[in-house]
């Protein structure tokens, strides 16, 4: 059967990562615009059971491979097999989720099938039969529309959460095609170490952020057995991003942070929000103690609502806050942790 | 080992743009190293000094982007290639990654190509894997660490960052990776550095030069381009007489708005 728009079911360790539903979701409203069918790939080991799920977000077929050698993603046979599918359904879009292996995914593939690929896509419409794509460069400093017109299919990957999942229809069915002959992985995974990140970044729908400002408590006297001036810096931030963890808890959110406390070593690198690090768009980002450097707003300005705890009126965060308390965060949070812990009573 | 680090210039993160009919520019903010790109420089320039070798910087851009070859120069690269061409002006990654491909073969017997995680310009993050693909060599992306590299086996152990945490891969030789900030600590340029880099010599490869007769054309195009509109955000600054009435308030606010 030939489905015109592909969505790529992007999984890990047998789950489909959230957003891989909001691209069937917009691959659904391409096929409206263009005709045809969704067909929806699902490659790796033991993810039969992910068909169904796509049949009740909207697939008509999968095309599926299963095999032990697709165990771990590795981009090689990945790409073989979705750029064999798509020739087999000759398809005129394929749409998938922005991860770290579909931008390897979806740029091997356009160069298997000599096509565009449009990564981190905000939005499209659909105009005279192909998808007129927008997506942030510049550090987001700037939009630009995108559009494949002299190679088929256009190759799109969706920013995370830009995107409605699609409703559920329970019990819904279809065809599943088995896709064959991957080719051999050239890699070898070895062993995943986790990275205790809790909630995903890009996935959450909150985030509160901690910057520079964590550690600026001079009121709490770290333990005399730390001498060092540094280390005393980290014990104070640490307090300081144990506060902001209270209130990501009571708000079910993932933490994130600014490159500067990153680069002082409060936190892990995939903490950090910003051009160089996540860029996330979630509903609500609660930014205590970060100045809201452009580099930063790269990572955040699309979050529906900015709330920004700063001690300096001044700083350029308030600009694209929609609400915001001029304090010391190290007061504010707990209380404001506290007063919402009452209201939502959690 | 023989090493390849490939550098875009860009336009300083920190510059203000604009778009002037449907053209993007930067007035005179300077153009810099893609920042990504450093740390690409930086790694080849380790692995060199450990493995021993050569390492060859290779940009694909205008004239310009000399200047981007000349800061890797300074920062310690052996050798540099401009990859130039009146056909890849307006090139999309396809057209860019069959450029460089066919620059990559021509230096001939590479193990490693390194490139960085993005250009902070295009922002596509796609040509590390691009090229790999290519050349038929495996893709390593998002590389944080190298934990093993063995040059008479020709194979290499790295660490990726993906989002559910460290991945651990092996990879034969050669190999195509991008790697993130946190793999080291570029260094600057040192004085001799800089001196010896305004001194050397970029040969300009063309496309005849690279055996690509015919270059494709980009299949992408850009109708717009556009700066975000500004959304006028009036911030309601919430006060009162102490932390704990402020709180309060923006609790309720919160709630009340909807917002959470
Ligand atoms: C190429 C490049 C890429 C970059 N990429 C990123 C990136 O990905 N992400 C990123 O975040 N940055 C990035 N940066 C860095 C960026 O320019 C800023 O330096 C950084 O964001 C500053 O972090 P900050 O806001 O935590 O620190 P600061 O700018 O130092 O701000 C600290 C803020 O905390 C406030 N404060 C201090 N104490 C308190 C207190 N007790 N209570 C309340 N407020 C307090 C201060 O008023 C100040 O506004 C990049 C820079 C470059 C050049
Ligand atoms: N024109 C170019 N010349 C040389 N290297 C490039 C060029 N464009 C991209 N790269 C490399 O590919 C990486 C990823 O770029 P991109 O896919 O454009 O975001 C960059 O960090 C560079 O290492």
């Amino acid at each position: 059967m030939a489905q015109k728009v592909i969505a790529y079911i992007d999984n890990f360790n047998g789950a489909a990562t959230a957003s891989s539903w909001e691209a069937l979701g917009a691959a659904r409203h391409v096929a409206e615009a263009i005709g045809g069918g969704v067909g929806a790939v699902i490659l790796g080991q033991g993810v039969e059971g992910l068909a169904k799920e796509a049949f009740e977000h909207g697939a008509d077929e999968v095309l599926l491979a299963d095999a032990p050698g697709l165990k771990d993603f590795r981009p090689e046979p990945y790409a073989s097999l979705l750029a064999q599918a798509a020739r087999q359904s000759s398809a005129e879009v394929i749409i998938m989720p922005t991860s770290g292996r579909t931008r390897e995914l979806g740029g091997m593939t356009a160069v298997d099938l000599e096509t565009g690929v449009t990564p981190d896509v905000i939005a499209f419409e659909v105009q005279g039969g192909a998808v007129v794509a927008t997506r942030p460069v510049y550090g987001g400093k700037l939009l630009t529309k995108e559009v494949c017109l002299k190679a088929r299919p256009h190759i799109l990957t969706l920013r995370s959460r830009a995107f409605p999942k699609p409703e559920l229809s329970a019990g819904k069915s279809g065809t599943i095609t088995r896709l064959e002959g991957a080719s051999e992985a050239k890699t070898e995974v070895v062993e995943y170490k986790a990275s205790g990140g809790g909630v995903s970044l890009t996935d959450a729908a909150v985030i509160v952020s901690g910057g520079r400002g964590v550690a600026n408590n001079p009121k709490l006297t770290p333990p005399s057995e730390i001498a060092d001036e540094k280390q005393q810096e980290i014990w104070r931030a640490q307090q300081g991003f144990s506060m902001i963890r209270d209130l990501a808890a009571v708000l079910k959110a993932a933490v994130g942070a600014s490159r500067a406390a990153v680069d002082a070593g409060y936190i892990p690198y995939v903490h950090q929000v910003g051009q160089t690090g996540k860029v996330v768009s979630p509903d609500v980002y609660v930014a205590c103690g970060i100045s809201g450097a452009i580099q930063h707003q790269a990572g955040m300005r699309t979050a529906k609502t900015i709330v920004a705890i700063n001690k300096d009126a001044e700083a350029p965060i308030f600009k694209i806050a929609r609400f915001g308390v001029v304090g010391d965060m190290h007061e504010v949070v707990p209380a404001l942790t506290k007063a919402l812990k009452e209201r939502l009573g959690r | 080992m023989n090493i390849v680090v490939c550098v875009k210039q860009t336009p300083d993160t920190a510059a203000t743009l604009t778009v002037q009919s449907g053209k993007v520019s930067w007035g005179d903010a300077p153009l810099v190293i893609n920042p990504w790109d450093e740390y690409a420089v930086e790694q080849a320039l380790r692995t060199k000094e450990a493995h021993g070798g050569k390492v060859t910087a290779l940009s694909l851009g205008p004239e310009q982007a000399r200047e981007a070859l000349k800061h890797a120069l300074a920062m310690g690269c052996d050798e540099a290639i401009l990859v130039s061409d009146p056909a890849f002006e307006g090139g999309d990654s396809l057209v860019v990654s069959k450029a460089l491909a066919a620059a990559i073969q021509k230096i001939g017997s590479i193990d490693l190509a390194f490139f960085g995680r993005q250009a902070v310009d295009s922002e596509t993050a796609l040509m590390g894997a691009q090229v790999a693909r290519r050349l038929g060599w495996p893709s390593l992306s998002l590389v944080a660490a190298v934990a093993a590299l063995d040059p008479a086996a020709k194979t290499i152990t790295v660490e990726r960052m993906l989002d559910e945490g460290r991945q651990v891969v092996r990879s034969p030789l050669p190999a195509a990776m991008s790697v993130v900030k946190e793999i080291n600590e570029p260094r600057y340029p040192s004085f001799m550095g800089i001196r010896k880099a305004s001194k050397a010599e970029i040969p300009v490869w063309t496309a005849a030069a690279l055996g690509l007769d015919s270059v494709p054309a980009p299949v992408l195009s850009w109708p717009e381009i556009i700066a975000p509109p500004k959304v006028e955000i009036q911030c309601e600054i919430i006060q009162g007489a102490s932390v704990d009435e402020i709180a309060a308030k923006l609790a309720d606010r919160l709630i009340q708005e909807k917002v959470i």
